[in-house]
């Protein structure tokens, strides 16, 4: 059901782990629905240069992750909120349908560690608009329409 | 790459005796049953030896036992039929929260048509409170239908009492053994079933075979109409080979079912518990006692589900999870929701179910690999942070 990509991303994630200093982490997701993703960035001159993520969650919940922070690494924090997570899924060579939340979920953690970094920085980011990382709404729910 | 089978709960694999059975049926006697030719009468004669054997093992009379496509249709057949037959005499069912799909899903679909449904609760060990039962019913209550054994957490209900309970109150009592048959003996007068559903792919039998138990007299309306097969209640023309292979598995099965739990419960056993005391933060679900012979099903908290059936598979071991990521619905299994487990000790459930080729090698390398695996998903896991070490079981 799994494409060779995420399964390759599930068995050796990139990335995993924390960043003691980070300059921003971000959280997305809770245990209810059974997925949680927590992103921490490094940030140097606008330029993500480490990414390192944790992820409660299914095999895709992994992969995604996994994939996100390698789609980010090296990039401007500008370019890393324009990551989509249909950018994230085709990465992945594709999701099945039920799992398309998962990517949903992978572009906002990115953006919850940006929304943090940038709170703290003081700095505006329009991509950001409208954004709320403690919206505890149900992602899962999104994607229905899609299938 | 070694290869371990332990969802045997989801199903098993045809015996060689029992498919040895089978195969002349496909080809050399092929005969319609309902012909009345020499070809018709030989597999006539089959299907009743392989009828004759199934009652034997329920302790019963052959023209009880009516052949199905499965469990599922007898568990269809046993409440929509009842349903609809006692209709004017009253429109309530009561069940329980943790019944299967095909029970569980029958019951919604009945109340969509008018029927009242009771769904009793259950304790954290999966076990209905008879008190419950005898509070939940009244005059209009047309059919109690309670699973034997449960088919995630393996707890297995107190039938007999509850059979008692329904015949006090002269109501038809259903219960769904899929998962009890061929691991505990089972005789419908001592148990005080009216109706019995069973499949042959759980006992080594071939799968699209199933039998309803009926007893006598017991009001039942066809599901399926058309000729006269199954004596006018189940039409279409009868699945020979599985019918035969199904009365082979079940005489197998039924044959010293105490020696052969012996060995099943050591395995299981073996299997429970070494995995809870190597694996920190884990928690049996279901009975420790009263439980299925092979059943094992374990919460590791900090992970999902899925993720580790997927593990699991990648070093060649086959199991099942309640995590709602395996079923594609959002919400973990409702059996685990109904014995209290909080939604992420659920998504971490695993259930290994073992069988008659199960050997003590691979309940070995499923120890020595798991406690692996959980590990690793733990450190990746954000819930693990800060919990590191501990050893204290849940």
């Amino acid at each position: 059901m799994y494409s060779d990509k995420v399964m390759d991303h599930f068995t050796n994630p990139r990335n995993v782990g924390e960043i003691n200093n980070a300059d921003a982490v971000g959280q997305v997701g809770n245990a209810k629905c059974g997925d949680i993703m927590k992103m921490y960035l490094k940030i140097e001159d606008d330029v993500i240069v480490d990414v390192r993520f944790k992820t409660f969650g299914c095999g895709s919940a992994i992969a995604t992750s996994s994939m996100a922070t390698e789609l980010i690494k090296g990039k401007t924090v500008k370019e890393a909120l324009n990551l989509t997570n249909k950018a994230v899924a085709e990465a992945l060579d594709g999701l099945p349908p039920v799992k398309m939340h998962c990517s949903v979920l992978a572009e906002q953690a990115v953006k919850a560690a940006i929304y943090e970094y940038a709170k703290e920085n003081d700095l505006y980011f329009e991509e950001l608009e409208g954004f709320d990382p403690d919206d505890d709404h149900d992602h899962h729910d999104d994607i229905q329409e899609e299938y | 790459m070694k290869k371990v089978y332990m969802d045997y709960a989801a199903t098993t694999p045809v015996k060689k005796e029992v498919l040895d059975e089978m195969m002349p049926y496909y080809t050399t006697h092929f005969g319609n049953p309902s012909s009345i030719h020499s070809f018709g009468r030989e597999t006539r004669k089959a299907v009743d030896q392989a009828r004759d054997r199934i009652a034997k093992t329920l302790g019963t009379k052959s023209d009880e036992i009516f052949f199905t496509g499965g469990g599922t249709e007898s568990d269809n057949w046993a409440i929509k039929g009842v349903a609809y037959a006692l209709k004017n005499k009253g429109n309530h069912i009561i069940t329980t929260k943790v019944e299967h799909h095909a029970v569980l899903h029958t019951c919604q679909h009945l109340e969509k048509e008018g029927f009242e449904v009771t769904y009793l609760e259950v304790d954290e060990y999966g076990l209905i409170n008879l008190e419950d039962l005898k509070k939940a019913i009244k005059d209009e209550t047309i059919l109690i239908t309670i699973m034997y054994a449960n088919n995630e957490i393996g707890t297995v209900q107190p039938i007999k009492e509850i059979g008692k309970i329904a015949k006090d109150n002269k109501i038809i009592f259903h219960s769904d053994a899929v998962q009890a048959y061929g691991s505990f003996p089972i005789n419908v007068d001592e148990l005080g079933l009216d109706l019995v559903s069973i499949s042959a792919h759980k006992i080594y039998g071939p799968k699209g075979i199933g039998a309803l138990y009926a007893r006598r007299g017991t009001k039942i309306f066809p599901m399926i109409h058309g000729g006269a097969q199954e004596r006018r209640r189940r039409a279409g023309t009868e699945n020979i080979a599985g019918i035969v292979g199904f009365g082979k598995a079940a005489e197998l099965a039924n044959e010293n079912i105490e020696a052969h739990n012996k060995k099943i419960i050591t395995l299981r056993d073996q299997l429970i518990n070494t995995l809870m005391e190597k694996i920190p933060y884990s928690k049996l679900n279901g009975h420790p006692t009263k439980r299925l012979p092979g059943n094992a099903n374990i919460s590791f908290e900090f992970i999902e589900g899925e993720a580790l059936l997927l593990s699991l598979d990648m070093v060649g071991i086959a199991g099942s999870s309640g995590s709602a990521c395996t079923s594609g619905s959002l919400d973990p299994s409702h059996v685990l929701m109904a014995i209290g487990l909080s939604h992420e000790i659920a998504h971490g459930s695993l259930r290994l179910t073992v069988g008659d080729f199960t050997t003590t090698e691979e309940v070995d390398y499923v120890i020595e690999q798991l406690p692996k695996i959980v590990d690793r998903l733990r450190q990746m896991s954000p819930l693990y942070e800060g919990v590191k070490g501990g050893n204290n079981n849940v």
